[in-house]
């Protein structure tokens, strides 16, 4: 009846499936084909790969580059300084499996086209900071999709996959993926030895400051929906640091970027008054969180706290000193390039409200929290580590396949690496896809097998909010109000505003506790219920609706782990006022969680972190 | 700073709508040319407007906090290898901005697959397509030795 059987199904068979084209997909397909090159590979994305992902806009830096050919650093100093930004609690084998490549990636970059800047004096890449490389990077992504696009057999744009399929031969092992093409409707099953899921990150789960129009100036990218984390959980996938959200000290409004600002251009930040602020607030900090203060550089959240607890004690507002760097013309066009170059909102909010550094120190603000992998944060899927340096307990197959066989994962999606940003998640892709081919060959003849019922349980299933939509739209009048549906913007602003006011958001201060953590979770099952009467208007509005599930899943994931960690581990990205210090005795560790589809329950449980790192 | 489209400007084309990351530039059926449908899913990420063959997509700054009277405008030239910016502020000031985007030609990027073919004994260590060449270090790739890997849960 009706939508469902409408649809025209489409079979794509592959031996390498990448489910996502940012950059993580990107370098996952294409060292997949560089490894497998009978292999068939294909990759399949929501939006286009020329510009998709959290690096469409471009980027003016890179991130994560050790240098090693200049001495300028080791793979175990960033390692390191990843383990001091996070508290102490990051996946050394992998930080360090990203960094000992990431140098490689780099220069693969600079090869394909990549305009790099360069010191004039020494010759090298132009240091932004200790990490950070300088880069002409309107076109990095372009770049990058060209470059898959020559690796792929295959790349299908415009496909949202809603689900992964598992085969029936064997239990707990991964065999493709579904999805609908939200172009002209049909549905697509992928089916594939080995699965890579390089889907994005999560905006959009936590009320944003801007509102209205403005909703989707979030400083990750809006269509960052989270499917890194949710196609793993429905998979049964077991999922690490899901608590570890990351709030960004960002200029005001637009979100800029401030890292060239405090790192390149030397600007500094003062409260209202005029006044040097951090020190301040060292000792109580170190109240709460002891010797990791005096980390250095300091924590990413420490840095926040600071900026909060000046904030509450009245002296707002922070601004960036950008007066003095300013009168530097090419200082000043580093300035206004960077934004250009990868945050072009925030020059129109600057241009708009006659905001010119050079004569204006601008204000900064602290946005509202995000779940990611690739930051100054490692939310993400629990992954088996390099076979030659991961210690046993983060070793049960192929690198970076998570506690399902055959399921890969890099970029935002896999947890505990931390700090891998553009460069480290298509490194991280990479990584993943030589595992995944090595993974296919290993499978040698091995019949995978998905049932027609699976997935067409599956084909209804997605299908449903346009039927939903049909049959109640003619209940009413006119307008968007209804008794028997909801629209997903009417769900996601309902996540958002749950997460906000209960699991540690803007409006609260990023304040929550156990009372608060529990209500949450009431309401987010009554979401739960309400999203089985999605309804969607067209094809675009069942994107929406199936990005708002994907995001659902994510924050139940969210609230569970934050529930779990009865302590307050990064304070300025979120505080447990009923645990408000943090306790290393007990917390020292990872949060494992698994969701059991069946029983709709989620496993919680503790894993060692080794530092096999000095 | 949501997008919008020149009614004049605009023929139709559909290349913002293929680029789009946030599936948002629609074809209006009436008129035949593009509009964004959700402004408020925008990112400004400019993808749409440096695309536009005509030049017909711009932004106007987010009615929640961007005043009127500003426009920042984008020109993309990928024969030339440049994007040029003009930056128009409400109270007039200009600024105007030149950077490369590539300093190869476009399409130049071979396949992977075009390359030699790695050896099974590559296949089995832990260096990736082009190490350790790429690296340009001496030693090969870095690995730590397990035997000194220092296990200890804290």
């Amino acid at each position: 009846m009706g939508w469902f059987n409408r649809r025209k199904t489409v079979f794509v068979d592959s031996d390498v499936l990448v489910v996502g084209g940012g950059m993580a997909g990107c370098g996952a397909t294409y060292e997949s084909k560089y490894w497998g090159r009978d292999l068939k590979v294909v990759c399949v994305e929501k939006a286009n790969i020329e510009r998709s992902g959290a690096v469409a806009q471009g980027l003016y830096a890179i991130n994560c580059y050790m240098g090693m050919q200049w001495g300028e650093n080791q793979p175990e100093d960033h390692v390191r300084y990843a383990r001091g930004d996070l508290m102490g609690l990051v996946r050394e084998d992998l930080g360090y499996d990203i960094a000992r490549h990431v140098d490689a990636t780099v220069h693969k970059f600079e090869e394909w086209g990549l305009p790099m800047m360069r010191d004039p004096e020494t010759g090298r890449y132009q240091r932004e900071g200790k990490w950070q490389i300088m880069i002409h990077g309107e076109s990095y992504k372009p770049i990058v999709a060209e470059a898959a696009r020559k690796a792929a057999n295959e790349v299908y744009n415009r496909i949202m996959v809603t689900h992964l399929l598992m085969d029936e031969t064997k239990a707990n092992r991964v065999a493709g993926a579904v999805g609908f093409n939200v172009r002209t409707g049909d549905f697509y099953v992928f089916r594939a030895k080995a699965v890579i899921v390089c889907a994005g990150g999560a905006s959009h789960i936590y009320k944003p400051r801007s509102v209205g129009e403005g909703m989707g100036r979030t400083w990750y990218a809006p269509w960052s929906s989270a499917s890194a984390y949710a196609l793993p959980i429905l998979a049964g996938a077991k999922m690490t640091q899901m608590e570890n959200r990351i709030v960004l000290a960002r200029f005001k409004d637009g979100y800029g970027p401030v890292g060239a600002y405090f790192l390149h251009l030397k600007t500094y930040t003062e409260n209202a008054y005029g006044e040097e602020y951090e020190s301040k607030w060292y000792e109580q900090t170190k109240e709460l969180v002891g010797d990791y203060i005096d980390n250095h550089p300091t924590p990413t959240c420490l840095r926040n706290h600071a900026f909060l607890e000046e904030m509450k004690a009245g002296r707002g507002p922070i601004r960036m000193v950008t007066k003095e760097a300013f009168q530097d013309p090419h200082k000043e066009t580093v300035g206004w390039e960077n934004f250009l170059g990868m945050t072009i909102g925030q020059a129109v909010v600057w241009a708009s409200q006659n905001i010119d550094p050079k004569h204006t120190n601008p204000e900064l603000t602290t946005s509202e929290p995000y779940v990611m992998g690739s930051h100054a944060t490692c939310s993400g899927a629990w992954s088996s580590g390099p076979p030659d340096c991961a210690p046993s307990d983060y070793q049960w197959g192929y690198n970076r396949m998570m506690t399902v066989e055959g399921l890969f994962g890099a970029g935002d999606t896999i947890g505990g690496s931390a700090h891998k940003f553009s460069s480290g998640s298509y490194t991280e892709g990479r990584i993943a896809a030589k595992a995944a081919v090595n993974y296919v060959n290993d499978l040698k003849n091995e019949k995978l097998q998905v049932s027609e019922k699976q997935y067409q349980d599956l084909k209804k299933v997605i299908y449903q909010p346009l039927e939903t939509y049909e049959v109640g739209r003619n209940e009413i009048v006119a307008g968007t109000v209804s008794p028997s549906y909801i629209l997903p913007i009417h769900g996601l602003q309902r996540l958002e505003k749950i997460m906000d006011e209960y699991v540690g958001g803007i409006s609260t201060n990023y304040m929550t506790n156990e009372p608060l953590l529990t209500r949450g979770l009431e309401l987010l099952d009554m979401l739960k219920e309400d999203l089985n009467y999605l309804g969607a208007e067209d094809l675009h509005q069942l994107q929406r609706a199936w990005e708002l599930h994907h995001r659902f899943i994510a924050s139940q994931s969210v609230t569970h782990h934050t529930m779990f960690r009865k302590e307050t581990r990064w304070p300025g990205y979120y505080y447990r006022g009923d645990h408000p210090k943090l306790d290393d005795k007990d917390w020292h560790c990872f949060t494992l969680s698994r969701y059991d589809q069946e029983s709709d329950s989620w496993d919680m449980e503790k894993a060692p972190v080794h530092h096999i790192i000095d | 700073m949501p997008t919008f489209v020149y009614m004049t400007r605009c023929d139709g084309c559909g290349h913002c709508v293929d680029v789009c990351p946030s599936d948002i530039m629609h074809i209006d059926k009436t008129y035949r040319r593009a509009y964004n449908i959700e402004p408020n899913m925008c990112w400004e990420c400019y993808s749409c407007v440096k695309a536009c063959p005509q030049n017909a997509i711009d932004c106007r700054g987010y009615a929640d906090f961007a005043p009127l009277g500003h426009s920042v405008r984008a020109l993309r030239e990928e024969e030339k290898g440049t994007i040029s910016w003009k930056i128009q502020f409400r109270d007039g000031r200009e600024k105007n901005f030149v950077s490369p985007i590539r300093t190869t030609k476009w399409g130049t990027i071979p396949s992977p697959a075009d390359l030699k073919a790695p050896s099974a004994e590559a296949m089995q260590s832990q260096e990736l397509a082009h190490e350790p060449d790429s690296l340009n270090i001496d030693g090969g790739l870095p690995t730590l030795k397990t035997a000194s890997l220092k296990q200890g849960a804290v």
